[in-house]
């Protein structure tokens, strides 16, 4: 069964996630994509400091759809993390906790997740209006110029996500589907 | 010859009512390979995860939101009949205005971005739209469109092959292309595939295979076996949904073809996840 984590992630609620493990988060996460990522990584290289503290935060990679008149957010699935793996280990040495997103991450991304003592959740790709339905309420941090790629702080309560990459480096993307696998390269 | 006149606004709002329509309800043709590849599947978190993706279509149907938060791309395939005249504008820009208006009152998300290396600025209204024009005899206009989400689009790949290569190496290339996409396209995957014509042409044509049906096999039987074979083949990889594991990585493989050049044997793979969404009007 689905184990319930509350965001801010904890370090021994961190220390006790297995890849594999369905959980359901609640509290509150940042949004970012590649855009956001990009200027928040020329900050740092510059020795700036960051509009944002990632210290312990949770970042999920979306760019969210409008939203509905009576909807508190529009349709608001994850992308693909990859994208975001050249910026990634330098957050994580930030302190960044958590990571939210869809398929794999590089060996660069999996070291930085194992020396920080860090952990990637995958959400379904294009469950986008079903997702939707756990965000409580959305606000624009900072990068507002970015539209759907601006930095967000989303309230979610019950959010369907696998641990997809454990504080240990073990990764459902590599070890599940060679169990279902009888093709030959 | 008697020529038929219409309106900019009959354009404009046609293509407004397909993008928004695609975007909020998945064909029949990927709702009952959904609900069938759910039966077979061998993995419980794979079964889940169909189930939840069939439950997030309904919810999109229901209430009218996008399937997907990355409404995409739009992308269209006009076949434009040469005795049809806009009396009082253009087609191209009656078009265009048309995925502009879905975007903007369609609560879609503008995800296009003006210059593609330097600026990357979000234009704001997911303009342009990709548009192919092809002028054939007739009266009516028909479009054939989608919305094109870019997760899927990323691993898309283009070989030209020998025509020595023959069609072990057409088979080579698809599975590899596949095989590399791997979780990060949103399997389970739509995989079109475009053979011949020139470099440009067979990247169109597979594109437009995504377009297709797929419950519709290429006429050619010996095509409709070949993708056959392919999405049997593309569902051992392991990949499952989700790329989280398990026996449905695709829902379907379409294959199109056009006559090429004696010397070559284009080969584009454009991969689709599982929402793909589509859909045709006449005017």
């Amino acid at each position: 069964m689905a184990i319930k984590l509350t965001l801010p992630l904890q370090e021994d609620a961190i220390d006790t996630l297995r890849a594999g493990d369905s959980v359901l988060l609640t509290g509150h996460m940042l949004t970012g994509r590649d855009a956001a990522h990009k200027r928040l990584f020329a900050l740092l290289q510059k020795g700036d400091s960051l509009p944002v503290d990632l210290r312990g935060e949770t970042i999920y990679y979306v760019g969210p759809a409008p939203a509905r008149p009576g909807y508190a957010v529009g349709p608001a699935g994850p992308t693909s993390s990859y994208r975001m793996d050249v910026y990634t280990p330098a957050l994580l040495d930030l302190g960044m906790k958590g990571m939210v997103g869809k398929g794999i991450r590089s060996p660069e991304v999996i070291e930085a997740i194992v020396r920080n003592h860090a952990v990637y959740f995958a959400a379904i790709g294009g469950a986008a209006a079903l997702i939707a339905r756990s965000i409580k309420s959305e606000r624009v941090l900072c990068y507002e110029d970015l539209g759907t790629e601006a930095v967000r702080l989303l309230e979610v309560e019950n959010f369907p996500a696998v641990v997809a990459v454990d504080c240990r480096g073990n990764n459902i993307y590599a070890s599940e589907p060679p169990k279902f696998r009888t093709y030959q390269e | 010859m008697e020529v038929r006149k219409i309106k900019a606004e009959q354009v404009t709002e046609a293509v407004a009512r397909l993008f928004m329509t695609c975007n909020y309800e998945i064909g029949d043709d990927i709702s009952r390979a959904l609900e069938c590849f759910s039966q077979k599947e061998q993995s419980p978190v794979g079964k889940s995860v169909l189930q939840q993706l069939m439950e997030n279509n309904r919810i999109a149907k229901e209430e009218q939101i996008p399937i997907c938060q990355d409404t995409g791309m739009a992308v269209l395939f006009v076949e434009y009949g040469d005795r049809v005249i806009i009396e009082d504008g253009c087609f191209t820009q009656a078009a265009q205005e048309g995925v502009r208006r879905a975007y903007q009152e369609g609560y879609l998300r503008k995800s296009v971005v003006s210059d593609p290396v330097i600026d990357r600025v979000n234009t704001g209204d997911n303009s342009p739209a990709v548009l192919y024009t092809e002028i054939v005899p007739g009266d009516t206009i028909r479009i054939l469109a989608g919305c094109k989400g870019f997760g899927s689009e990323n691993m898309s790949a283009i070989k030209m092959l020998a025509p020595a290569a023959g069609l072990e190496g057409v088979r080579r290339f698809v599975l590899d292309t596949v095989f590399a996409a791997g979780p990060n396209p949103c399997p389970p995957m739509v995989v079109g595939v475009g053979i011949g014509g020139t470099f440009d042409k067979a990247a169109q044509l597979a594109k437009k295979a995504t377009f297709r049906s797929i419950e519709q096999p290429n006429p050619d039987p010996r095509y409709a076996a070949l993708e056959r074979e392919l999405l049997q083949t593309i569902n051992t990889m392991g990949f499952g949904p989700a790329g989280l594991g398990g026996t449905t990585t695709a829902l379907g493989v379409n294959v199109e073809t056009f006559p090429t050049h004696i010397a070559g044997m284009p080969v584009a793979v454009n991969i689709c996840c599982h929402a793909a969404r589509h859909g045709t009007v006449v005017i």
